[in-house]
């Protein structure tokens, strides 16, 4: 069981939401249905004081369903704490509400997130690509795509 | 009848002033910015697509391409979190972690020192320019004794540091912390009490406090708006908590509130380098984990034990216990951390770099909008971003 001070705090308000619950390290991780992610944003930033989203960024888990994670990482700063929040998303549906109304920090990170993984956020404000142009095709950190580019051989030397 | 149109002009990516490749598309009504629409990415090159098909040691060389004006610090994140997904970060020797705080202040120095000069020349101050980089010069060669290259440093390593500090370079390295606070006087002379300079920054780019940790500002721009918050302080790492130094704010938020506040870090940062010198003692400067700290090269030649470690780190690399973990340090430029996902293997599943000049470039169009065009120079020069960083 965490020690971590928002953990219980979430299990009271959203406990059908978490899924899961993980300690690595000292570091909490918390797994929320992405249906509700704007609503535990809002209740950890209103009443838990995680006032500072420091990151989002996607992981690809190729071959596992669901496909994605979004990691959301807080921080508190009156407390100095930290909280790792993930939600799973569907390959299918790779599609999650935006968190842009709870932080403007999530604005270009979520474009990031977009660009490199093709997670598409609902209702965010210009979700268009960000590092890549805007005529690139594909998605770069996914794990289906090649380290190289699409459009080259295979690197036949040691990549490691 | 007066003319109601605006005008849209592009400013870079080869703008000077941009410092880098960024591309801003500026919306003018007159000489007032109605809307300006960052464009970044002109560098981008995948380090974190790239970083999951090389071993945690083979990564380490592309953390100091990000932000290549201080590389030490990106060295230092990464480092630091594969330490702590290994769970050997409480036995670093106390050697090491004093070396990493200097090294780490020196280079917020350089860094700082980059951005005055950058800074001022982008406003007019050309002396300031030179005189800045006639110091940073000086951080350079102490950077080449101590890890053989001038930026590109790639010294820590996993458990420790590559070598140990040459001969001599204690005593190079105090006589440059003793002058630097004369040196700043000096910049300080040169423009605070300046008319030009104080008409250029004093209520440009105001942002509040609510403001800047909405929008996700970290580090000196964050502190100028007058929210204490320093991670070497609040989530301490390499022994940080030992150290007396402090915590420099302001209230205003403007341009001269973060000129303030970096020039005060400077000071700061060479009262933490006199402390590390006062401390540095002779000592290991390695971790006792055979298993995943590269051996000295003495032991690579000398036994089998310390040749066997090595060829299985360099040929396989070691592999972390699945797990993630998330580590972000202070950089000059602000909150700059790394998230690594471990499946078992010996590379990272997934590397995220946290940047800290892209998260503070958001507010670029906040802070501009409403400003005079010339006043944009100012204050993409006082939010000091490096676009090695932003695009990765």
């Amino acid at each position: 069981m965490s020690e971590h001070p928002a953990v219980a705090k979430l299990k009271g308000k959203f406990n059908d939401s978490v899924l899961d619950v993980a300690e690595h390290r000292g570091q909490t991780t918390v797994t929320v249905r992405k249906e509700d992610i704007v609503a535990v944003c809002t209740f950890l930033k209103q009443e838990c004081g995680y006032n500072f989203l420091t990151d989002v960024c996607g992981v690809d888990y190729l071959g596992q369903t669901p496909r994605f994670m979004v990691v959301y990482h807080l921080y508190n700063i009156g407390e100095h704490l930290r909280l790792r929040l993930k939600a799973p998303v569907e390959e299918g549906d790779a599609r999650i509400d935006t968190v842009t109304g709870v932080w403007s920090t999530a604005n270009w990170l979520e474009r990031e997130v977009w660009d490199m993984f093709g997670i598409d956020f609902k209702g965010h404000p210009d979700l268009r690509r960000i590092l890549l142009p805007d005529d690139w095709e594909g998605h770069p950190l996914r794990k289906d795509y090649p380290v190289q580019g699409p459009d080259r051989e295979p690197y036949q030397g040691r990549l490691s | 009848m007066a003319n109601l149109e605006t005008m849209t002009i592009n400013m870079g990516p080869q703008h000077p002033s941009t410092h880098g490749v960024l591309r801003l598309v500026l919306e003018l009504d007159g000489e007032v910015v109605v809307k300006a629409t960052p464009h970044i990415g002109f560098l981008h090159r995948g380090v974190e697509k790239l970083s999951e098909h090389r071993t945690y040691h083979q990564v380490l060389p592309l953390t100091d391409r990000l932000d290549y004006l201080a590389p030490m610090h990106n060295n230092l994140a990464y480092i630091l979190a594969v330490e702590k997904l290994l769970g050997i970060d409480g036995q670093i020797p106390e050697r090491a972690n004093v070396v990493r705080v200097m090294m780490a202040e020196l280079t917020r120095i350089k860094s700082h020192l980059v951005w005055l000069a950058t800074h001022a020349l982008d406003i007019g101050a050309m002396t300031v320019f030179l005189y800045c980089f006639r110091e940073r010069e000086r951080i350079m060669d102490f950077y080449e004794k101590i890890s053989g290259a001038r930026m590109t440093s790639n010294y820590f390593r996993v458990g420790g540091l590559s070598a140990d500090l040459p001969d001599g370079i204690e005593k190079e390295i105090r006589d440059f912390v003793n002058e630097m606070p004369g040196n700043v006087d000096t910049y300080e002379g040169l423009l605070s009490g300046n008319k030009i300079w104080q008409k250029r920054v004093c209520g440009i780019g105001a942002i509040s406090a609510e403001d800047a940790i909405d929008v996700g500002l970290t580090g000196p721009a964050l502190r100028a708006s007058g929210v204490d918050w320093d991670l070497r302080r609040d989530q301490p790492y390499c022994d940080y908590q030992s150290y007396d130094f402090r915590v420099v704010t302001h209230t205003d938020g403007d341009t001269w509130a973060r000129y303030k506040v970096r020039l005060d870090e400077i000071r700061e940062a060479c009262k933490i380098v006199h402390q590390c010198l006062d401390r540095l003692k002779p000592g290991p400067i390695l971790a006792d984990c055979p298993k995943v700290v590269l051996p000295p090269k003495k032991d690579v030649v000398n036994t089998i034990e310390g040749l066997i470690h090595h060829f299985k780190i360099i040929t396989e690399g070691f592999k972390p216990e699945p797990g993630e973990v998330y580590v972000g340090v202070e950089n000059p430029k602000g909150e700059v951390g790394f998230y690594l996902i471990s499946d078992g293997s010996p590379r990272p599943y997934r590397m995220r770099i946290r940047p800290a000049s892209f998260v503070n470039l958001q507010a670029l169009p906040q802070l501009v909008e409403g400003a005079l065009i010339a006043d944009v120079i100012a204050i993409i020069g006082t939010l000091d971003v490096v676009l090695g960083e932003i695009d990765r």
